[in-house]
């Protein structure tokens, strides 16, 4: 019961501190929003922005995720608040959930304004909204552990802004929302299967366009192994590096 | 009874050894002072009692948990004011403090009657609801302290409580140490400044080039280091002049000259004022002054670390900025 009191109270915090912070209003929620209506806008149709819809659905869980971890924890880390938390009585995991899952609520969050803005403009009807839902969540909490694993190898805010851009913006066109992977030269498709957006992207197409090539199990499982490995990796590092 | 147990307690960062082999303990309900001058291990050696370094080898016993397995418990009962106030700037006063309590699972009623209870003792009633950022040096470490015992613990650590605050507000912090070390808190300080730990610290360690060199109560520390009795006379003419004539009137005494002005005489034997008064009158010197001198803490400190009194204020006024 102490431990849930301490979970909750570090993510109402960050949640109540960080969503407004210069960084996350920048690249968490205007560049998706601005990203969201540039699509729309040039789409002609209807078709074309329901089929956009969960290219920019996926864009902006990733960089909305991604900003708001570049902030929680780096920037605490550089004011040693973030000391505070490492030797308050519990757990590092538990700790660390605490951390992401302010980021990843507000990845889901990000990922239905482009649906708000398209259900004006376009017919969602016969959307499959409870795999695509789960497919939200899915690529929230990947993208969430991506960008941990990218704030605890730097030190300050414009690092991991910078350093989540060298994998935020590749994703963007190699994982097959805006090309389709079949379409992208040979030698750069296994790279696109490397890719853990690929799997998430796949989910929401499947789910808003029954047009996804991959089983969703499959990418469920994807996005599993990739959430582990990345939590893992990162609080192996924060062990190593900041519990030196 | 020990509350805090060291056994070869090391630290290395490569092939640098930053902590080696310390021991030492600490009593239950004692104010436990760790001196040393920068790059000592103080530090290091704090971080690794409170969880935040892993030590390379050797035992932490606290309060008969282990420290290093078991850190997650002990820090139940811990509290610790690092050397830098690194509370949430957007957070009040008062939000900071109930934020630290509930991370130790204080329920909400309690958390927020001694977050009250806290800004009314350290003075910042009035400030509670200002943003941390908004608050002074002073301000900001107190609050810090604050947050280092809203939830009661046993011990608690502070590091350099002191440095880089106004005067009043290193008094206020001097004196809330005292009140909860009688309290019964056990407190573990490391401090630049020799006079906190005069006057706060029941038992000092001293540690140089990461070796505890020495643990001590603060009264012994004097015994001992008054091997010598000194006498400091303040006259109207140099006293360069007088040394080869005082050394072959007075046996067994060594001079110091401290001014053009004044000389220190330093003998093992009982200083007797008289024949001195007698000797400067016979020469036509007149002494203004005449005063005993007994160590400080500074000079035992200087002793044992063999850090340059110079270098020591050098180092206090480097933390200062």
């Amino acid at each position: 019961m102490k431990k849930l009191l301490a979970f909750f109270s570090i993510l109402m915090k960050d949640m109540k501190n960080y969503y407004l912070k210069p960084p996350n209003i920048s690249w968490g929620i205007i560049f998706p929003v601005s990203w969201t209506l540039m699509f729309f806008i040039r789409s002609s149709s209807d078709v074309d922005i329901r089929g956009i819809l969960p290219g920019v659905m996926a864009l902006s869980v990733l960089f909305g995720t991604t900003s708001m971890l570049a902030v929680t924890i780096t920037f605490e880390r550089k004011s040693r608040s973030f000391e505070r938390l490492l030797l308050a009585p519990i757990s590092l995991n538990l700790l660390m959930l605490a951390k992401t899952t302010g980021a990843i609520v507000f990845g889901i969050i990000n990922a239905f304004i482009p649906v708000v803005f398209a259900s004006f403009l376009a017919n969602l009807s016969g959307v499959n909204w409870i795999s695509a839902i789960i497919g939200v969540v899915f690529i929230a909490v990947t993208s969430t552990f991506l960008g941990l694993f990218i704030a605890v190898s730097v030190s300050e805010v414009f690092e991991a802004q910078t350093f989540s851009n060298f994998f935020r913006f590749p994703m963007m066109f190699l994982c097959g929302l805006f090309i389709p992977i079949e379409d992208l030269p040979v030698i750069v498709r296994p790279l696109s299967y490397m890719l853990p957006l690929t799997y998430g992207a796949d989910i929401l197409k499947s789910s808003i366009n029954y047009n996804g090539s991959i089983q969703m199990w499959v990418s469920l499982l994807v996005l599993l192994g990739y959430s582990l490995g990345l939590f893992l990796i990162s609080t192996h590092n924060i062990r190593k590096r900041w519990i030196y | 009874m020990n509350i805090i147990e060291v056994k070869n307690l090391s630290k290395n960062f490569g092939n640098f050894k930053a902590v080696k082999k310390i021991g030492f303990s600490v009593e239950k309900g004692e104010v436990f002072g760790f001196l040393g001058p920068n790059g000592a291990g103080k530090t290091t050696t704090i971080n690794m009692l409170t969880g935040l370094a892993n030590p390379t080898s050797g035992k932490i016993t606290i309060a008969g948990q282990d420290g290093i397995k078991d850190i997650k418990k002990v820090q139940q009962i811990i509290g610790i004011v690092p050397d830098e106030s690194n509370l949430y700037d957007d957070m009040s006063g008062f939000e900071n403090l109930v934020f630290c309590a509930s991370l130790y699972g204080i329920e909400k009623t309690v958390r927020e009657k001694r977050a009250k209870e806290l800004l009314k003792q350290f003075t910042l009633d009035s400030a509670g609801n200002r943003p941390f950022r908004a608050y002074s040096k002073g301000m900001k470490r107190k609050l810090t302290i604050a947050a280092g015992i809203i939830h009661e613990p046993e011990i608690l650590f502070l590091d350099e409580p002191t440095t880089g605050i106004d005067v009043e507000s290193a008094r206020q912090i001097r004196k809330m140490i005292k009140e909860l070390n009688e309290k019964g808190t056990t407190i573990f300080l490391t401090t630049h400044y020799i006079e906190d730990a005069e006057r706060l610290c029941h038992r000092i360690g001293f540690i140089v080039e990461g070796r505890v060199v020495k643990v001590s109560k603060v009264n012994d520390l004097m015994v001992e280091a008054q091997q010598e009795n000194t006498v400091e006379f303040a006259m109207d003419k140099s006293g360069s002049s007088l040394e080869k004539l005082l050394l072959s009137n007075f046996s067994g005494i060594t001079i110091k000259n401290m001014t053009d002005h004044s000389i220190r005489i330093s003998s093992a034997a009982e200083i007797e004022l008289m024949p001195f008064m007698r000797f400067f009158d016979d020469n036509g010197i007149k002494v203004s002054e005449a005063k005993v001198i007994r160590p400080s803490l500074e000079d035992i400190f200087v002793k044992i670390t063999g850090i340059g009194i110079d270098k020591l204020r050098k180092e206090k006024e480097g933390k200062k900025k």
